[in-house]
């Protein structure tokens, strides 16, 4: 995964705004970085540049060798599909389908047909300690259960890459410790984890860590 | 899970609000089905009231009058027989009941009758080429001949001369006889009844009309043609016309075709036919434009606003892969759902609201028509369908990272 100068500016109330400025960035396979900075400064951007959701202003960004923003919306989608995993703050669960039904999106999109996705699902949400939880609608489960339905829905295709906003922000400390045992143990199965966290804590897990501030990287501490 | 599930899912979990797209298009729908099914029966009930009138179009010779025709109901002057196979064998539409008449006056026990020859209806169905025309056969849907409505009064035999001036079968030596006639020389079914030197066998006496037909003798056309020694001619031609042909130019059609034949119509029964017809089909359009309007609009608001409320998710199915085919096809879907269950309830609303109500207000049976049901699902689908594609496309062009609200 590679960034080559990469900004994005906005426009906002006439201003223009700059949430990444020249930002360069190489993330080799099964890295663990975390992406650190003050409120503002560019990291969800970054998250979501890397995951071909928001194309830069100047700048390319690679992934697998592929230059992500020359691709159709509808091939980055597909390669989001096979590489891509999100987790995202505030878990962003279906709330209308069960634990097992949102695990099973993924897999739904990927074209496995209905038994294959059940048991799939069920697995790895037995994995993430939710076995006895699997027809619970989110809004029945406490706010650490739905991070894990979330990271069980992540692993469902088995990306290679994990982009992680804040997963832990709106946890207590012991739930956020579970979820990041979680990412580690992914990161340990080979899969890159990029994890964007106000949490000093959080950070410290990672295997490096990016400090942004004002769009610019401007430090990497391993 | 697949589509057809997220889909439904999500439509339960948000009833309420889909509620008020559905009642939109199920009145809608329901409406438009109890009108033109209502509409449908009271087309036949105004038929069959016509065709109870009888004949609605007449060819007369160049010289009579219509008045002359109705008031006397006899003129010297004729025009041949060919003009009926000339008739027959046109393409023209819906011509229904072609009616040859000759009629002579005779005298019986003193007193003045009209013998009046007609040919039955084998006489046309032994010509084949006459049966290929299709005279008898050609449809005539709300128009100018009974229909086969079930439950519906269907005319004694003997009385279809009267009403359709139609009989079945006729040798030559039988008589049809109008009421008076019986009453008068006091003859019954199965006499025998001498006209003009030929002794005829009395097959029916017809019910009473209040018309000069209560004192005509019914023949075989060409029987009478004999007796009076004429040749084959005849002095009218009764013909029940389709309405809808009548205001098409049927006369005039008819007029080029037979250039020395007067042809007449009676213009206010054909008026009030088709004017009851036109009223009741831009009444049902009227109700149509009503619910793509009300409906196509209930529902185009109801997905945009659903489309607004589920941005979130929608950037969420997209960053774990989704295209902008699965989100497009997740609203036309949602749709296709609601036209079809719009259609069908619409469908079963309308058809008990036309069976309970048609009795009441237009005074006709009215059954249920299942054809109306594909009808229903068909306007009620493409309603939905229009009306959600563009709230659709919004969706699946939504920018996933805006949707995400976490730039």
């Amino acid at each position: 995964m590679r960034l080559e100068a990469v900004s994005k500016s906005y426009r906002h109330r006439g201003h223009t705004v700059a949430a990444l400025d020249n930002a360069s960035l190489e993330i080799v396979p099964g890295d663990f970085v975390a992406v650190v900075g003050p409120s503002g400064s560019g990291k969800s951007t970054l998250l979501l540049v890397l995951g071909g959701m928001l194309s830069p202003s100047a700048g390319k960004v690679f992934l697998n060798g592929h230059s992500l923003y020359e691709l159709s919306p509808n091939q980055r989608a597909e390669l989001r599909r096979q590489k891509v995993g999100f987790v995202f703050q505030t878990f962003n669960l279906v709330p209308y389908l069960t634990a097992l039904e949102n695990v099973q999106i993924p897999l739904f999109l990927a074209g496995l047909d209905g038994p294959a996705q059940k048991e799939r699902a069920a697995t790895l949400l037995e994995r993430v300690g939710l076995g006895d939880r699997l027809d619970h609608k989110p809004a029945e489960l406490s706010i650490g259960q739905q991070q894990r339905v979330a990271l069980a829905r992540v692993m469902a295709n088995e990306p290679e890459i994990i982009l992680a906003d804040e997963p832990t922000g709106n946890l207590d400390p012991e739930t956020g410790g579970q979820i990041l045992d979680l990412l580690e143990e992914m990161n340990r199965e080979g899969r890159t984890v990029v994890m964007v966290t106000h949490d000093p804590r959080a950070a410290a897990r990672a295997k490096r860590t990016l400090r942004l501030h004002d769009g610019r990287i401007s430090s990497a501490s391993n | 899970m697949h589509l057809r599930k997220l889909v439904w899912r999500e439509m339960f979990e948000r009833k309420n609000q889909l509620a008020t797209s559905f009642l939109a298009i199920l009145l809608g729908i329901a409406v438009v089905v109890a009108v033109k099914n209502i509409t449908f029966y009271s087309e036949k009930a105004v038929a069959r009231q016509l065709d109870a009138l009888g004949a609605n179009v007449l060819v007369l010779p160049k010289s009579v009058s219509l008045q002359d025709y109705y008031s006397a109901d006899m003129q010297n002057d004729e025009f041949p027989e060919e003009y009926v196979q000339r008739l027959a064998l046109s393409d023209l539409q819906g011509l229904d009941n072609l009616s040859p008449k000759l009629s002579v006056p005779v005298r019986l026990k003193e007193r003045g009758f009209t013998l009046t020859g007609i040919l039955p209806k084998s006489e046309f169905q032994a010509k084949a080429m006459w049966a290929g025309a299709g005279i008898f056969s050609r449809p005539a849907e709300g128009c100018g001949t009974v229909a086969d409505v079930p439950g519906a009064f269907r005319p004694e035999a003997k009385e279809t001369l009267v009403r359709q001036r139609v009989i079945e079968d006729l040798s030559d030596t039988e008589v049809l006889i109008g009421a008076d006639v019986g009453t008068i020389l006091g003859t019954k079914e199965g006499d025998a009844l001498d006209v003009l030197g030929r002794t005829f066998t009395v097959t029916a006496v017809l019910p009473q009309t209040g018309t000069v037909d209560d004192s005509r003798i019914f023949a075989h056309l060409h029987a009478v043609q004999e007796l009076a020694g004429k040749g084959p001619v005849i002095n009218a031609i009764e013909i029940i016309g389709c309405c809808k042909e009548i205001s098409g130019g049927l006369v005039q059609k008819i007029n080029k075709l037979l250039p020395d034949a007067k042809v007449v119509t009676i213009t206010q029964v054909v008026d009030t036919q088709v004017k009851t017809n036109g009223m009741m089909s831009r009444l049902s359009l009227l109700f149509l434009g009503i619910i793509v309007l009300v409906g196509g609009a209930s529902i185009a608001n109801y997905m945009y606003a659903n489309v607004f409320e589920r941005r979130r998710e929608i950037g969420t199915l997209m960053a774990l892969g989704a295209g902008s085919v699965v989100i497009l096809k997740m609203f036309l879907l949602k749709a296709l759902l609601l036209g079809l269950a719009g259609g069908i309830c619409g469908y079963v609303l309308g058809t008990v609201l036309a069976v309970a109500l048609g009795p009441r207000l237009a005074g006709i049976p009215v059954l249920p028509m299942p054809a109306l049901v594909l009808w229903a699902i068909g306007i009620s689908v493409a309603i939905a369908l229009a009306a959600s594609y563009f709230p659709a496309r919004r969706a699946a062009r939504l920018d996933p990272c805006a949707t995400l609200q976490e730039v």
